[in-house]
């Protein structure tokens, strides 16, 4: 799978060649939390260099100041060997800066040639600036590999097509310096492979790009030199052959870290949860999960690998009650549950179905809400939290609350807090702690590592496994194949609302599940 | 985001600085028309507090409680209720037609089913442009204004037709004489207090009292109040937790349009008695400023109706006494709804700053 | 011939949504919702009446004498004073990120108030400002070979009666759609207008600054709210302002807007949809169809209850600019 690195492309220090990036002191701060401290990096010109950290660790801010969007505090920005101004974004693309969003910056009712002009254009009428850029994506097409239909609509484009739009937006505006923040998040891994291809022949051309992640084994594929944030602080920069995966993750939590999970092996019981020919169409009629069926038993984890957007989410919203299907049966403990529009989350629950949902911020939690009444959310019916005549009993969720904050090590412990005023993970243990503590037969749990620091990772993912080994059933969707293959003991593959496959742990690996999201079958089924 | 305000500061200081700013801007209007604006204010005060004006100002009071009430209960689900004059003239009709289809022994009874009439025509009136944004995503904003406009054409129809009384005057008959409430002069007199006989707040201000106590209740201690909350900050929340946007939308929707109803008993039944043409007199639009600076909750809404109640006294008095036009008063109610609302960070963000600044030399 | 009389009075009556519904569609296109369409209206009828009025009272009366071009004035005046409260709702909106609805409540509200407030203190009239006569209105216009033509059978009507024989504004009206469509899409402007209301972030990024851009959809859509308001003191048979005179046609537009997907050929059509009810309403007071009468009001409240009946959807989904009514910030 991974790409060979072009060893010339590493930067001889005796060449007089100024960097192409050089940032000097930068520091920034929202209100109180500093994001930025005092931040000294240089970029080699021609080469790429990667730019590592946790979630927070501030790296995307970074780039955005770098890219225009926030001012810095404090610091100066050289851009090949010139000190620059760059008050937006604007000034970024006057120095040859372009950037790629890990949210693309598109707009989607517009076709890609309207997307690559936008902001660019020529004069106030549209239509030289169509001719010529037709002309000028057709020469870029050919230079890089980075071919995408010009009148196609960006929002019909798969999402590798979309960054490619973004990569040629910047390319448009003759981008020296190429920035790309997470790129590979939402791209298969045949699609990530294209993209390093890309990225090599752009380094061919002499453009320099740096590229954040938080995947090492890309760090590791495809840069020059990396360089490690913790806190806002940059840690260490070094050449990517003299590094290791282990050491880069060390460098990026501050200390030793386990990347294995200890989990015992499984011990399944009976079926709790039987899914038969589910099918699901969205509202715009696409076909969103084709007839997929699979057991999931008592004492198991499944895991869902898969790109994000090829059903996953149907299917942890079907089953959780928030949207209906369209056709198939789904059995809990034997019985059937409601796949109609009456269905609702809250019957679910009665049913024994718990629900981590994989966007915390929109769904899990009431961000206004404090911590009392989060925890009771989407059981706040349920008699023990109900007074007479409609009442809520207030007492009760605010014991309960308690009993959680301090079971799940919720901090801060106060349980009157705002859920937007905790950290992601602990945001992401309440909803845990409120799911788990409701003793569910089944829980549905969606990237639940998502946003949060890795102690709270290793926290959550104890959590999840002792659930399992109290018997019952997790069902875990998660983009993160190295989640996947530490927690799952069986796992299946989506790809396109189709089961592409299902492995075990024990036999399998991450080239192959990544084969399978993609829609390829590696040597027949297995 | 909460940049370390302290909960007085956001509850207290800030509505009271854009209120101010609001009367500040208010008082440039009064210049600019050239009368003095702290003669108005004088005229205002004088007007709204003088043994004769008070029973008006508790009188408009009253209206503009149960309006900002069903404004507020609506915001609660992130509804735009802007039809509360149409709701509350409908509740007129449900007085009415409640008041003339029987002849009442006494008040009390009368109220009772007067006031159960009022809040389900009201609440009728609300139903539609609920379902509709509902079920349909229509905008509730723009078909709430819609059923004013209709309401008022279907008032006036009732009005000059089936319920016309003998006459060419567009009102119904007079109520039934011992269904007549009881006025504050009445009221006091009881406890051997003088109050004007003439002024027209009644007992429903008690009514008016008791739904702010309700809604403090429905909001904060019930477990429908805890899932008009959620569905309000986030309907995508809600609907994972297991809440029906429809239900929730109908419910806040509902009891929105049965308080604003509920104004007529004070207006139709209460003063009027009887129902005549534009009942209403802007009051469901008032509802509107009330609820913002009252922030929706029941104590702000008192005062804020208080306070209301007495721009419209005392904007009485000034057309009187100054000849500045009532309209004076739409004006005032602009500005508390641009300062206390859509402005509110013109007094918010230097507040915030300075909060910040003092925080940080403190720590 | 009773057809052709509907039509014309569905143009006349057409023309005020269609301009409100063009200036909410630049608005909103940009991604601020403006309910405050009315209250714009209502201030530029004002306006307009008010200083056309003066302009062409004769000086003894405390006017200035004007002889000729007061309409024009007037209009211009109306523009301004439209585009002032545009800019307070921009400002709301823009700068300060407040909630735009409000903000929209807020100005119908400054303008029913003080548009009587100030009628009354200049003309003591009850809010009305002095009948128009003359150079004082927008009179109307008659287009090339109208009487010639007028004799030709079915051509000659529909081109004299029809197309001939409305003001100015009508034709000023008519001229936007085509003109706002191509602004919206052949030109650099119309690109980026569309851009911000679907994704801000996207122009942002493009290193063009949002503000400005939804700034200027605001301002287009205060000069064209102050062309529908003067239409209505100017152009019309009310000739002069009375209290309240633009009665919900500002969110009739908006309905208008939304029937028609936010597209200039739709809102043409929308509008004179709206227009010919109202005519319809307007002719026939009270219909008897038999068995029962449709009483007046009922006929009056038709456009409210279409406007509903089409806001419920029953006429297809429209799906508005993404960005629509949410305050751009910088994403953290």
């Amino acid at each position: 799978m991974s790409v060979d690195t072009l060893d010339q492309g590493r930067s001889d220090s005796a060449a007089p060649v100024a960097p192409a990036i050089e940032l000097i002191g930068v520091s920034k701060s929202f209100g109180p939390v500093q994001a930025n401290k005092d931040i000294s990096m240089t970029v080699a010109k021609g080469a790429i260099h990667g730019i590592v950290g946790e979630n927070g660790a501030g790296k995307s801010t970074l780039m955005s100041i770098l890219y225009g969007f926030y001012k810095a505090d404090a610091g100066e920005i050289k851009i090949n060997g010139v000190k620059t101004e760059i008050t937006d974004s604007h000034a970024a693309i006057a120095a040859g800066i372009g950037m790629v969003h890990q949210h693309f910056m598109l707009v989607e009712p517009f076709t890609v040639l309207e997307n690559v002009i936008m902001g660019a254009e020529d004069g106030p009428l549209l239509r030289p600036s169509l001719a010529k850029a037709r002309k000028v994506l057709t020469q870029l097409a050919k230079e890089y590999e980075l071919d995408v239909d010009p009148d196609a609509i960006v929002g019909d484009l798969s999402v590798g097509f979309q960054q490619r739009v973004e990569i040629l937006k910047a390319l448009y505006r003759e981008a020296d310096i190429l920035i790309l923040d997470e790129p590979t998040g939402v791209l298969t891994p045949a699609e990530a492979d294209h993209l390093f291809r890309i990225l090599e022949n752009l380094k061919a051309q002499g453009k320099t790009i740096v590229l954040i992640t938080h995947k090492l084994r890309e760090i590791m594929a495809i840069t020059d030199t990396v360089s490690v944030m913790r806190r806002g602080q940059m840690t260490a920069t070094v050449p990517t052959a003299e590094t290791s995966p282990s050491q880069l993750a060390d460098l990026m939590v501050g200390r030793h870290v386990l990347l294995e999970v200890e989990k015992g092996a499984p011990n399944p019981g009976e079926v709790l949860l039987e899914v038969k020919n589910l099918s699901a169409t969205d509202f715009q009629g696409v076909e969103k999960l084709k007839s997929i069926s699979f057991n999931l038993r008592a004492g198991e984890i499944l895991g869902v690998a898969g790109v994000a957007g090829n059903g996953q989410t149907d299917l942890l919203e079907i089953l959780g009650g928030i949207s209906p299907a369209t056709a198939g049966e789904v059995r809990v403990k034997g019985e059937p549950i409601d796949l109609s529009k009456k269905a609702s989350a809250a019957l679910r629950r009665e049913r024994g179905i718990g629900h981590v949902p994989e966007d915390r911020h929109q769904r899990g939690l009431v961000m206004p809400f404090q911590t009392w009444e989060n925890t009771a959310f989407g059981y706040h019916n349920k008699p023990e939290f109900s007074g007479p005549m409609g009442l809520a009993n207030q007492k009760a969720m605010l014991a309960d609350a308690k009993e959680k904050i301090e079971k799940f090590d919720i901090r801060p412990t106060s349980p009157f807090l705002p859920a937007s005023s905790y950290s992601g993970g602990n945001q992401q243990k309440i909803v845990i702690a409120r799911e788990i503590e409701n003793n569910p037969d089944v829980l549905l749990v969606g990237q639940p590592t998502r946003g949060v620091d890795i102690g709270a990772i290793e926290f959550i993912h104890k959590q999840i496994i002792a659930l399992r080994d109290s018997g019952k059933a997790v069902l875990l969707v998660s983009v993160e194949l190295e989640e996947i293959l530490a927690l799952s003991d069986r796992i299946i593959v989506m790809f396109d609302g189709v089961i592409q496959g299902e492995r075990t742990p024990e036999n399998t690996n991450e080239q192959e599940l990544g084969m399978l999201m993609a829609g390829m079958n590696p040597e027949g089924t297995s | 985001m909460n940049k370390g305000l302290p909960k007085w500061a956001d509850v207290l200081l800030i509505p009271v600085l854009s209120l101010l700013l609001a009367l500040f801007v208010s008082g440039l209007v009064v210049l600019f028309i050239g009368r003095d604006p702290i003669e108005a204010v004088k005229v205002m005060v004088q007007g709204a507090f003088g043994k004769y004006g008070i029973g008006y100002t508790l009188y408009y009071t009253t209206n503009f409680i149960f309006t900002g009430l069903a404004v507020a209960v609506a915001f609660h689900a992130r509804l735009f209720n802007i039809g509360g004059e149409g709701q509350a003239g409908l509740g007129g009709v449900g007085v009415a037609l409640v008041l003339l289809s029987f002849n009442w022994p006494n008040w009390v009874v009368a109220l009772i089913a007067a006031s159960i009439g009022a809040a389900i025509f009201g609440a009728a009136w609300a139903a539609i442009p609920a379902y509709l944004q509902a079920k349909r995503g229509s905008h509730i904003v723009i078909t709430t204004i819609m059923f004013n406009l209709i309401g008022s054409a279907l008032i006036n129809y009732l009005l000059v037709g089936p319920m016309q009384a003998p006459g060419m005057v567009p009102e119904t008959p007079g109520f039934p004489e011992a269904a007549a409430l009881p006025t504050l002069h009445d009221v006091f007199a009881v406890f051997g207090i003088a109050f004007d006989k003439n002024a027209p707040a009644n007992v429903s201000i008690f009514i008016a009292l008791a739904a702010l106590v309700f809604v403090y209740i429905l909001i904060w201690k019930t477990r429908i109040g805890y899932e008009i909350r959620a569905f309000g900050h986030s309907e995508k929340a809600a609907v994972y937790a297991g809440i029906s946007p429809l239900k929730i939308t109908m419910i806040a929707m509902l009891v929105s349009g049965a308080l604003a109803g509920l104004m007529a008993i004070n207006t139709v039944m209460g003063e009027a008695e009887r129902l005549v043409l534009d009942s209403v007199q802007g009051a469901g639009f008032v509802g509107i400023a009330v609820a913002l600076m009252g922030r929706s909750h029941p104590v702000g809404v008192l005062l804020a109706a208080f306070l209301f109640g007495i721009l419209y006294q005392g904007g009485g008095e000034l057309s009187f006494a100054m000849g500045i036009p009532r309209e004076m008063i739409v004006v005032i109610q602009a500005l508390v709804i641009m300062f206390t609302g859509s402005l509110e960070n013109i007094v918010r963000m230097p507040v915030e700053k300075l909060f910040l600044r003092f925080n940080k030399g403190g720590a | 011939m009773e057809l052709l009389q509907l039509m014309d009075s569905a143009v006349r009556l057409a023309t005020p949504l269609l301009l409100a519904a063009l200036a909410g569609l630049y608005s909103e296109r940009s991604g601020i919702f403006d309910i405050g369409l009315e209250g714009k209206m209502l201030i530029a009828a004002f306006t307009a009446g008010a200083f056309s009025g003066i302009a062409g009272m004769p000086i003894a009366e405390g006017g200035w004498g004007w002889t000729y071009g007061m309409a024009w004035f007037g209009l211009f005046t109306a523009i301004i004073a439209s585009v002032l409260l545009s800019l307070i709702h921009g400002f709301a909106s823009i700068t300060l990120r407040g909630n735009q609805l409000i903000s929209g409540v807020a100005v119908n509200f400054f303008a029913a108030g003080t548009t009587v407030l100030i009628g009354q203190e200049w003309f003591r009239a009850g809010g009305q400002t002095p009948s128009l006569r003359g150079a004082q209105r927008f009179e109307p216009i008659t287009l090339p070979f109208a009487d010639a033509v007028s004799e030709v059978p079915v051509i000659g009507p529909v081109y004299a009666d029809l197309i001939s024989g409305h003001n100015i504004v009508v034709y000023i009206a008519i001229l936007a759609v085509p003109l706002t469509w191509w602004i919206l899409f052949r030109t650099r402007f119309g690109l980026r207008l569309r851009a911000v209301g679907e994704n801000p972030g996207a122009v942002d990024t493009a290193g063009i600054s949002v503000v400005k851009q939804r700034y200027a959809a605001v301002v287009i859509a205060g000069i064209l709210c102050g062309l529908a308001g003067a239409y209505l003191s100017l152009g019309t048979s009310a000739a002069g302002f009375v209290k309240d005179m633009s009665a919900g046609k500002g969110f009739i537009a908006l309905a208008a807007l939304i029937f028609a997907k936010w597209q200039p050929r739709g809102v043409l059509f929308a509008a004179l949809l709206f227009g010919f009810l109202e005519a319809i309403g307007n002719k026939y007071q009270s219909v008897d169809i038999g068995a029962f009468v449709i009483p007046v009001q009922f006929m009056q409240a038709l456009p409210y209850i279409l406007t509903v009946v089409i806001l419920a959807g029953f006429v297809g989904k429209a799906i508005p600019p993404k960005a629509g009514g949410e305050p751009y910030v910088k994403e953290r």
